[in-house]
């Protein structure tokens, strides 16, 4: 298998009043290129601690992370980020949120119009070629996410991280974007690692299911491969015995042998 | 006896009309709740005000009364703008001279106030460098910069604008800096995932997210310069609406003290709504 992203014996400890702060420990974990992973866990597992290290946006305590055989000693657009909050500027439209980040990208190999392209490339991919030139707060809160996506998707990354991107949507509006994101991935070919926190979106999205032990000290619990064919159809999903069994598996991880601790 | 009810008059044209009515009698409701609850409330206070005074003015001979000022003020705003040499000039003159310094002063705080708090919010060691400093510095009262400003520029009029400069350049330096220290960290992990260079997270983060901060520290400076203006031109002399202010008061003409009082006051107040005005413009969700 190859190790297009590593992750090595990573742990992560964070100053905190009551002295050192061990949140992961012993993290292991190779992902292959234009793989789908999704990290599953309680909330206070680690797992967007987990992505945020392979952004480069934390650095491990101990271990190494590595990108295509690099060693990832800090952010970079290779790593794209789809952030929770869609981190959209809200001084920019749609269109210059998404041209900041392909400007950056691209903006010493090719001219102005290529630019432009490229960015209504990306609004067109997530279908908002229309809310265009509008600013983030003229637009719904799937429309953002969308934009957030379309930035990500824009800088062509090499892998594409996803914290929790549809968390803050309405069932129906996540129901629909994870359809889209199922789209794009396939055309795209992308490395997607995903932190999410529901069941159904993990199986239905994933190649392979990492779920997480509850923290403090977390780590990798059990890793689950899929094994459903592609294109997914979430409609012919619901009859599927191996779906069920998939699922099954991981809310016995969650809800019986890591329960959430009481909070 | 028939009292079959004409049913078809009870028709879309009637119910139309009632719902007008409604819209009509809703309307006049609701600008009558927003005239007893917002508008009369201020007009009371003001003819309170002014009751007030002319109660006061009728037991004291040397304070003019309200009737007595408007005339004053009629006869002063008839001819704002003559001019019968340095020490006569008309009410419009002194107030644009010292909207004048004040625009100096005042432009040349943000100016350097604006950048400097923008150094102070990104780079903590210049903010703990600069910390003792401002906080030793602006507690002191405006007028005790006014000799320093007469020893190194040996002339009243810039002796003056160095009093407004210093005295409403610290609002301005900390609330940049206050700003810049609270834009949000989604805001810069997406300059961060993108390696943004500090020009680019300059203009396209930093500036548009502190702008609301700036405007608050613009705000307050220019209400400090305003206050200013006064005390410190009835020192430097020469032009103003301070220097007027106590050039009648040694010709002891108390309606043109109590005019330049609601003049100062009105001047202040649209400088800060037109700035309010901005500040709305750059306020973003």
């Amino acid at each position: 298998m190859n190790r297009f992203v590593s992750v090595e014996d990573v742990s992560i400890e964070f100053n905190s009043r009551g002295g050192r702060f061990l949140a992961l420990r012993d993290i292991n974990l190779q992902i292959a290129k234009g793989e789908f992973v999704t990290l599953i866990g309680h909330s206070g597992c680690g797992k967007s601690t987990l992505l945020n290290l392979v952004a480069g946006l934390l650095d491990p305590t101990r271990g190494v992370l590595l990108c295509n055989n690099r060693e990832i000693a800090g952010p970079g657009p290779e790593r794209a980020v789809v952030f929770q909050n869609h981190s959209l500027l809200p001084w920019l439209t749609c269109f210059q949120n998404v041209h900041l980040a392909v400007e950056r990208v691209f903006g010493g190999k090719e001219d102005r119009s290529a630019l432009n392209a490229r960015t209504e490339a990306a609004l067109e991919l997530v279908g908002l070629n229309h809310a265009m030139h509008k600013q983030p707060h003229e637009i719904s809160g799937g429309m953002k996410q969308r934009v957030g996506i379309a930035r990500a998707l824009a800088m062509e990354p090499q892998v594409l991280l996803m914290d929790e991107p549809f968390g803050a949507l309405d069932a129906l509006t996540r129901a629909h974007l994870q359809d889209e994101l199922m789209k794009i991935v396939s055309r795209t070919a992308s490395t997607v690692i995903m932190v999410t926190h529901d069941v159904d979106e993990a199986v239905l999205l994933a190649d392979r299911i990492v779920m997480m032990t509850n923290g403090p000290a977390a780590t990798i619990g059990e890793i689950v491969d899929v094994g459903l064919a592609r294109p997914r159809d979430r409609l012919a999903l619901a009859n599927d015995p191996q779906y069920h069994a998939v699922r099954a598996r991981v809310l016995e991880f969650l809800y019986k042998r890591h329960q959430r601790p009481a909070a | 006896m028939t009292a079959a009810l004409p049913t078809e008059e009870i028709s879309d044209a009637r119910l139309a009309r009632a719902a007008r009515w409604k819209i009509a009698y809703e309307w006049l409701a609701g600008a009558g709740r927003f005239m007893v609850f917002n508008i009369l409330p201020g007009v009371t206070g003001l003819a309170l005000f002014v009751l007030g005074w002319e109660i006061l003015s009728q037991h004291n001979a040397q304070l003019p009364g309200p009737g007595k000022t408007l005339d004053a003020a009629l006869v002063l705003f008839a001819d704002p703008f003559y001019n019968n040499g340095p020490n006569d000039q008309g009410i419009g003159w002194n107030l644009l001279s010292s909207l004048q310094r004040v625009g100096i002063g005042f432009g040349l705080a943000c100016l350097i106030g604006i950048p400097l708090g923008f150094m102070l919010g990104r780079f903590v060691v210049l903010s703990r460098m600069a910390a003792p400093i401002i906080s030793l510095l602006r507690p002191v009262s405006p007028l005790a910069w006014l000799p320093i400003g007469l020893l190194v520029f040996q002339k009243a009029d810039p002796a003056a604008i160095w009093v407004i400069f210093i005295s409403s350049i610290w609002p301005v330096i900390i609330n940049t800096a206050v700003g810049v220290t609270r834009v949000p960290q989604d805001y810069l992990n997406v300059a961060r995932v993108l390696q943004l260079n500090e020009f680019r997270i300059m203009t396209r983060i930093l500036l548009p997210a502190t702008l609301p901060y700036v405007l608050t520290g613009v705000r307050l400076g220019l209400g400090v310069a305003w206050l200013v203006i006064v005390a410190s031109e009835m020192l430097t002399g020469g032009s103003g609406i301070g220097f007027w202010v106590w050039d009648e008061w040694n010709n002891l003409n108390v309606e043109h003290i109590i005019i330049a009082i609601f003049v100062v006051g009105t001047v202040g107040l649209l400088l800060e709504q037109a700035i309010m005005l901005v500040a709305k413009r750059f306020t973003y969700e």
